[in-house]
């Protein structure tokens, strides 16, 4: 099947009285990559939604191959040659990757039975062909973010793709991953196949696409060949101005540790080992960031300490208090404020207002409600100030969490975690798919709080983040703390070899393990 | 086409009236096709139903039982749990509820509290075993639930041997003060009909439970973890605790239901009382959409297609009745997922 050339022409579509997409014209000539970005909720999700038949346009055509079309579902556009891989992944857990891959196409044996092996075999043919590494035998849930991605883009290209819309494929991935992700996009482009690149990165702009271009409050704010554009003209065009670098950050002393981890060993989903005798202690005022690939330990390490798995073995302080074993309801009480790295699996109820989402977790607090009160007005009334400063759109209390733009989402847990006055906060990717007004609004705020005396915990795949807000640096590799320096010591190459355990151990000297002199005795 | 949208969202809005049309045209083509009038029949039926002070008492009085029984229902369903044991819950309810007016050596209305309470914990013991099943081993309380109901038939009708006046199969009668009030004694309109105080107790529980949900600390976690039990663990809600809890009141929601038949009408418990009324509280919590305002008005419903149903029995025959019933619970299921889809897709 040749790639079709795609044309949208005057989308709109309005969700109530807010205009999403207001006369969009894009332009997807074969075999190029067309980068679509802008704020959080400029309309990049809601525009590919309509061209992938998801949702219907109120105004405006699609074109392919010079031909109106009209594709009432996503089958409808599959045919026509079109995939689309999510902002938030669509994948059954519980079923293998080559059952994934081919749901709704089995490939039948004789009787209508399905051939198992068949589609295993397939499965790993196309992998291998588009060299995009994954076990076709291996269940969703045992994956990790990078390769269900993988996965995604199989299904796509499984069902004859050749119009491949990515909506912020990079947001969730290890700079390795987005490196293997280019290459195989690539390759892609290079056989004819066009795509759709939604990002918030200017500089993967830069890097892949051909064509840019920037919605703004729904509209197109510009339209341009990258190579004839820059990366600040890109952010000009998207919020209306270049932000500022980050400010000068105050220098203080760091207090008595609100966070302390010893000998934690805490097993995976598996019961392997996931993170081994790991010790530290984060300190009032100090951001500490913990560098490592994914799939190191991060996530079942942020998991326990918020309380949601408990260790196998160590023990976790918050401010004093021993919680290592206990609820994460305890943990809460104690001082802990937590931002997954999940925001739809664990950081919201979709179906709950924004109002009582900015109270999930803090439901039980005195302060919260009246007795065994809880909700309607007073709910809403006290949640409009933090919609606003932090800028969640729309700040409409009563709105459903699911409703809102994936970036928004984020910046709605980032307003309830960041301002419950927690003594220690676990920040586990804060900065996940916000555009950049909010990360730096995000990033202004972490260190508001480090300099309000709080101790932060920083998980980031993003090394740029750790480097620009942590006081002090873990590398974990394999479940353990193999590094320890500061952003003054280091750079990005040199964490990137400790993260991969290629830092020679005679010119780097492992650290003792205590992370600091704080963190060694009285915990039992 | 805005517009167009906003009308989908209409249909979709007016879901559970559709599928009541539905059946309701459905049903006319079974009446049509034993040579009766559908429109005649129906408007003998809802005229029965609701057009004198008697027939709209037996409306009510067999409204009542689905009132608590769709309440259990709903309460479940908002915590993520599918409790199809409500019909064994009342049952059990309205056993402990004879029994406790019966033997109980307490004066007046004191003795009348505690047969409504002993309904309430007998049903809310009944729900907490599949909710402790659930939240301690993952058990599936659909499975479970139904096991109990079976458990409830039998284990009520042995013990009922050693309670059962001779030659019958009920219990002797509850003392005076345990007699629920027929409404006919303060509504003379309603004279002769059976319809007592439980029913002002359930729409009270009616608006004790929307408030539980939608106004409590408790209530946001329930839905919380109804929605998205990881989100909920997440805000520190235990979820074993949460759905055990749930199911508890589910179960005592259902249990006091038993005082209707028992303490309001019969006042006596009768093997088979419950006459399937927990099994049509889950079509009431379904085209009420699991909101309490919803199911005083779905009950109110079904209440009148079970009394208007006997009035027709003369010209249709009473399976007429079972099959609309069952066609509204079938359009109720189906109605909502096609209009939304026939909404994304058309608009
Ligand atoms: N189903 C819906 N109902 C109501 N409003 C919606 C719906 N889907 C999206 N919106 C609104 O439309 C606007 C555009 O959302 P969209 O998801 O397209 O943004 P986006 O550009 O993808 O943002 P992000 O970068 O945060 O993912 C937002 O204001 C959002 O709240
Ligand atoms: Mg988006």
């Amino acid at each position: 099947m040749s790639t079709p050339h795609v044309t949208l022409r005057g989308i709109t579509r309005r969700f109530g009285a807010l205009v999403a997409n207001d006369r969009v014209t894009l332009e997807l000539p074969p075999g190029e990559i067309h980068a679509l970005v802008g704020e959080n909720g400029a309309g990049k999700s809601t525009l590919m939604k309509v061209l992938f038949g998801l949702l219907q346009p109120d105004e405006g055509e699609i074109v392919v191959d010079g031909r109106n079309v009209r594709f009432a579902d996503p089958q409808a556009a599959m045919r026509h040659g079109l995939g689309m891989v999510h902002q938030h992944f669509m994948l059954v857990d519980t079923l293998t990757v080559a059952e994934n891959v081919t749901l709704g196409r089995e490939t039948q044996a004789r009787f209508g039975l399905l051939a198992p092996g068949d589609a295993e075999r397939e499965v790993a043919a196309l992998a291998e062909r588009h060299r995009l590494p994954v076990d076709p035998k291996a269940r969703i849930s045992q994956l990790s973010v990078g390769a269900q991605q993988r996965v995604e883009i199989l299904k796509a290209l499984y069902r004859g793709a050749r119009v491949l819309i990515l909506d912020e494929p990079t947001a969730v991935l290890t700079p390795q991953e987005v490196d293997e992700l280019f290459a195989v996009l690539r390759a892609l482009v290079a056989e004819g196949v066009s795509i759709v690149l939604i990002t918030h990165k200017l500089a993967e702009v830069k890097a892949l696409a051909s064509r840019v271009t920037v919605l703004r409050g729904g509209k197109v704010a510009g339209s341009a060949m990258v190579a004839d554009t820059s990366i600040e003209r890109m952010a000009e065009l998207m919020v209306g101005h270049v932000p500022a670098p980050l400010t000068e950050r105050s220098h203080r002393a760091p207090g008595a540790p609100l966070l302390e981890v010893q000998g934690l060993e805490v097993r995976d989903a598996r019961h392997l080992p996931a993170v081994r005798d790991v010790s530290f202690a984060v300190r009032s005022g100090e951001i500490v960031g913990i560098a490592g690939v994914e799939g190191n330990g991060q996530h079942e390490l942020i998991e326990c300490l918020a309380g949601l798995c408990p260790p196998a073995r160590g023990a976790v302080r918050i401010a004093g208090v021993a919680v290592s074993g206990h609820s994460a309801r305890e943990h809460r009480a104690a001082g802990l404020a937590h931002i997954p790295s999940d925001r739809l699996h664990r950081g919201l109820v979709p179906d709950m207002s924004l109002a009582e989402n900015l109270v999930l977790g803090l439901q039980r607090r005195p302060d919260i409600g009246t007795g065994p009160w809880l909700g309607g007005h007073t709910l809403e009334d006290a949640s409009r100030a933090r919609l606003q400063e932090y800028d969640v759109r729309p700040p409409d209390p009563r709105a459903f969490a699911g409703r809102l733009s994936g970036g928004n989402q984020q910046k709605l847990i980032a307003a309830r975690e960041l301002t419950q006055g927690a003594k220690a906060i676990l920040a586990a990717h804060p900065t996940r798919g916000v555009d950049l007004g909010a990360i730096d609004f995000i990033h202004r705020r972490l260190l508001a709080e480090r300099d309000a005396g709080r101790a932060v915990l920083l998980v980031s795949s993003e090394l740029s983040e750790i480097l620009a807000l942590s006081d002090r640096i873990l590398v974990l590799y394999e479940g353990r703390i193999v590094h320890e320096t500061t952003p003054a010591a280091t750079d990005e190459r040199t964490l990137g070899l400790h993260m991969t355990g290629r830092a020679s151990h005679t010119d780097a000297p492992l650290p003792p393990r205590n992370g600091t002199p704080h963190a060694s005795g009285g915990l039992a | 086409m805005s517009d167009r949208r906003a009308q989908w969202q209409w249909l979709v809005a007016l879901s559970p009236l559709i599928a009541v049309a539905a059946a309701l045209a459905a049903g006319a083509v079974f009446i049509a096709a034993i040579g009766e009038k559908p429109l005649e029949i129906y408007a003998l039926l809802f005229r029965e139903a609701f057009g004198t002070g008697y027939g709209l008492g037996q409306t009510l009085f067999r409204a009542t039982p689905l009132l608590f029984t769709g309440l259990a229902v709903a309460l479940a369903f908002r915590a993520g749990l599918f409790n199809v044991g409500v019909e064994g819950q009342l049952y059990v309810g309205g056993f402990a509820a004879a029994l406790a007016g019966a033997y109980l050596p307490l004066p007046g209305p004191l003795l009348g509290v505690a047969a409504v309470l002993a309904a309430g914990l007998a049903g809310a013991a009944w729900g907490a075993i599949p909710g402790a099943l659930k939240a301690r081993f993952g058990a599936h309380e659909v499975i479970n639930t139904i096991m109990l109901n079976f458990i409830a038939f039998s284990l009520v009708s042995w013990a009922g041997r050693a309670v059962f006046l001779p030659a019958t199969v009920h219990t002797r009668d509850v003392g005076l003060g345990a007699q629920l009030p027929r409404l006919d004694t303060f509504v003379p309109a309603l004279r002769g009909a059976p319809v007592n105080v439980s029913l002002l107790l359930g729409l009270v529980l009616a608006l004790v439970v929307a408030l539980l949900l939608f106004r409590t600390r408790l209530g946001y976690e329930l839905r919380a973890v109804g929605q998205n039990a990881s989100a909920a663990e997440y805000g520190g809600v235990s979820i074993g605790h949460a759905q055990m809890l749930a199911m508890a009141l589910s179960g005592a929601l259902a249990g006091l239901g038993g005082s209707n038949f028992v303490l309001g009408y019969k006042h006596y418990f009768e093997l088979g009382f419950s006459g399937g009324a927990g099994f049509i509280g889950i079509a009431v919590a379904l085209l009420g959409r699991n909101h309490p305002s919803g199911v005083i008005v779905a009950s109110l419903f079904f209440g009148a297609l079970a009394y208007g149903g006997l009035v027709v029995n003369q010209r249709v025959p009473r399976e007429l009745v079972e099959v609309l019933m069952a066609l509204v619970i079938l359009f109720a299921i189906c109605t909502r997922p096609l209009l939304e889809r026939a909404a994304r897709r058309w608009a």
